[in-house]
């Protein structure tokens, strides 16, 4: 009894700094986030910031030239999460082949492809959009190659392509780590017994290494998604400005200090998001290894 | 009997090092038919290159006469039981059996009708919905093994499948694949290091050591008519003396002339002679051919396992006569208990049990469990 009391208070004592942490950078940032929310200029109760998230008109101007009044904010989510939607899945298009292939190389090589795929990641981010924008300019590196190539030029930069690509190139390495530590942990025996029971390769891969894999494209999707739709700067360097998202309406509120209306944007988010992860857990749950898929 | 399978003079090494070497082999319809050698030898690759996993660098793998080499596994009529069976752990029980038959797009009363047959066979009745993770390692090999049959190949290929049991299990489950064979009719080729395991199941043995084929037989001609000292060594247990055939039927080893059944040799020629520790009678030391000093002596349960020197190079022999330590006795051996090899180049590697003790077999015999 004595010992188990020493050992709860050793543990408690080690795991104190952490819980501390977890509390004061964590639990109180969020708590003050929703406190925000829900509050107008001299702190007292209110819904207007959360209702006018919902409620707020702006005229848009559609190609044609016609006007019309729009919801600003929904417009603008709906806007966000197309285009992490996109990027998520342009990412896991790009990153579950590579996944595959790093983790099936020499142990060496694995080494090499994962270094250069994380060397990106410590970049500083604003370097990194800064970079797209000098290589998609329409004077930029890859239209001056075009140009070069007689291909002629194209224009990018202020378009939604353009934001996807920055946010394709700064999440791709997400999707690619959770991927890479599922396939590389997965039993090359499984792809053997497949192919010696019949499957051609697009089989083995559909019936095998997709369902196995499954949990690393939920974290992934997940890793990638998440900061995509929230992200901000990048729409602003490579969209023109033109794309306004999500993030960009947090930062902008931010910056010109209406923080109740900033911190009800970040809190609709955020419990958008709590409850898309628990959907998406929900649905892919019968896909975790040992799991009695009856 | 029809040949299935035929390898002919395969040749194949991984970064340069040759692990079959121009090995040629026949395999039968409806047989059991067992490779057997020390880890490394190349018995796991020759599965490999019938099931299709590997390509020989040079040689040909013909199945009912046709050649094969290039043709993809998921398109040979052979299926494999793999070593710690390579279960799909996103499945089921029935959905792990059921397996190759939805690949071929089986109607689903077929696939149900299929798939319970096997798993009757198997004895696993009532396990259909099980999570293949929960099963313990015996059941999870009779999962291995229904999945495999149950598309009715041509051949099954079984790497090691008993490898990873306890030794009781292992004895049943020996009975039970050489059951499964006999009523379902497809040729098993079965890969093992254990030579008991090889002597009980098979229909023939092939002997592999260094990437080649050392000796094709049944399992009494490998153990009665072992081809060189590498067999006799690794099937059971065997003193392998230097002597010379004389002529025809007659042979000279440890000092002293024997008669023998052997003959076909030069006269005067350098042999092999192979005596089994079971084969040999202790008598009165002024009775004896040959006279010794008993230098161990071991209870096995069934007989005594003694270790005699006989002018400094020890004999086994396996007796139910107690005999002590430092005695001094006669060794009588009946002709036909002799058997002659021609020289080979593991003429003296072999044979000799001074340094014995069944420690250092077992030892051995985990590493290379270990293996893979």
């Amino acid at each position: 009894m004595t010992k188990k009391k020493t050992r709860s208070l050793v543990t408690g004592l080690a795991s104190g700094p952490y819980e501390l942490w977890a509390v004061v950078f964590i639990l109180v940032p969020l708590g003050f986030v929703a406190y925000y929310a829900f509050t107008d200029n001299d702190f007292r109760f209110t819904t207007a910031n959360i209702a006018r998230f919902f409620n707020d008109m702006s005229a848009s101007v559609s190609a044609d030239g016609a006007t019309s009044q729009v919801r600003t904010y929904l417009v603008i989510s709906w806007r966000s999460i197309k285009l992490a939607a996109i990027s998520t899945v342009v990412c896991l298009l790009l990153g579950y082949p590579l996944a595959y292939i790093i983790s099936r190389a020499s142990p060496r090589a694995q080494k090499t492809m994962m270094t250069l795929i994380m060397i990106p990641m410590w970049m500083n981010f604003l370097i990194r959009t800064y970079a797209w924008m000098t290589i998609l300019q329409d004077t930029g590196i890859l239209n001056n190659l075009l140009a070069k190539l007689g291909l002629g030029r194209v224009h990018i930069i202020g378009t939604e392509t353009a934001v996807i690509i920055g946010m394709v190139y700064d999440y791709l390495p997400y999707m690619i780590l959770p991927l890479y530590s599922i396939m590389a942990k997965m039993d090359y025996r499984l792809i053997e017994a497949a192919r010696d029971l019949g499957c051609a390769p697009a089989g083995v891969l559909r019936r095998v290494i997709l369902p196995l894999s499954m949990p690393g494209i939920v974290n992934g999707v997940t890793m990638v998604l998440i900061p995509s739709i929230s992200t901000f700067y990048i729409s602003q360097k490579l969209g023109d400005g033109m794309f306004f998202l999500l993030g960009d309406a947090i930062e902008g509120q931010y910056v010109a200090n209406n923080l109740h209306f900033a911190a009800a944007i970040a809190f609709i988010l955020m419990v958008a998001l709590l409850a898309a992860m628990a959907l998406m857990r929900r649905l892919t749950d019968k896909y975790t290894y040992g799991g009695a898929a009856a | 009997m029809d040949k299935i399978i035929e390898l002919k003079n395969i040749t194949k090494s991984f970064d340069g090092e040759v692990v079959l070497d121009n090995i040629s082999l026949d395999i039968y319809d409806n047989e059991f038919i067992t490779l057997l050698g020390p880890s490394g030898c190349g018995k796991t690759t020759t599965l490999r290159l019938i099931g299709g996993f590997e390509t020989p660098d040079s040689g040909d793998v013909l199945f009912m006469g046709e050649r094969i080499n290039d043709v993809p596994p998921h398109k040979r009529n052979v299926n494999t039981v793999f070593q710690r069976y390579a279960l799909f752990p996103h499945l089921n029980v029935y959905e792990n059996v059921a397996f190759p038959l939805r690949e071929r797009k089986t109607p689903r009363d077929e696939i149900d009708q299929r798939v319970s047959e096997m798993l009757s066979m198997v004895a696993l009745k009532g396990f259909e919905h099980r999570a293949v993770t929960s099963l313990s390692g015996g059941q999870q090999q009779r999962v291995a093994i229904a999945r495999a049959l149950v598309g009715k190949p041509r051949v099954l290929l079984l790497d090691e499948p008993l490898a990873a049991l306890d030794l009781k299990l292992r004895k049943d489950m020996q009975q039970e694949l050489k059951n499964i064979q006999k009523a379902t009719g497809i040729t098993f080729v079965f890969v093992t290091h254990d030579q008991e395991e090889a002597l009980s199941m098979s229909d023939t043995i092939v002997v592999m050591s260094e990437g080649r084929i050392q000796q094709i037989g049944s399992s009494q001609d490998v153990y009665n008519e072992p081809k060189n000292a590498f067999v006799a060594d690794f099937i059971g247990e065997s003193n392998i003396v230097d002597g010379v055939m004389l002529r025809d039927r007659c042979v000279s080893f440890s000092g002293h002339t024997f008669q023998c059944v052997d003959g076909g040799f030069e006269p005067n020629e350098p042999v092999d002679v192979v005596v089994r520790p079971e084969d040999v009678d202790i008598v009165a030391e002024d009775k004896g051919m040959l006279r010794g000093v008993v230098t161990s002596v071991t209870f096995m349960g069934v007989h005594y396992e003694v270790i005699v020197d006989i002018g400094g190079f020890k004999w086994m022999i396996q007796t139910t006569d107690f005999v002590d330590v430092d005695e001094h006795i006669g060794l009588y051996i009946e002709p036909d208990a002799i058997h002659i090899m021609k020289k080979s180049e593991y003429s003296g590697l072999y044979g000799d049990y001074a340094s014995f003790s069944n420690e250092f077999d077992e030892l051995a015999e985990a590493e290379s469990e270990g293996e893979q």
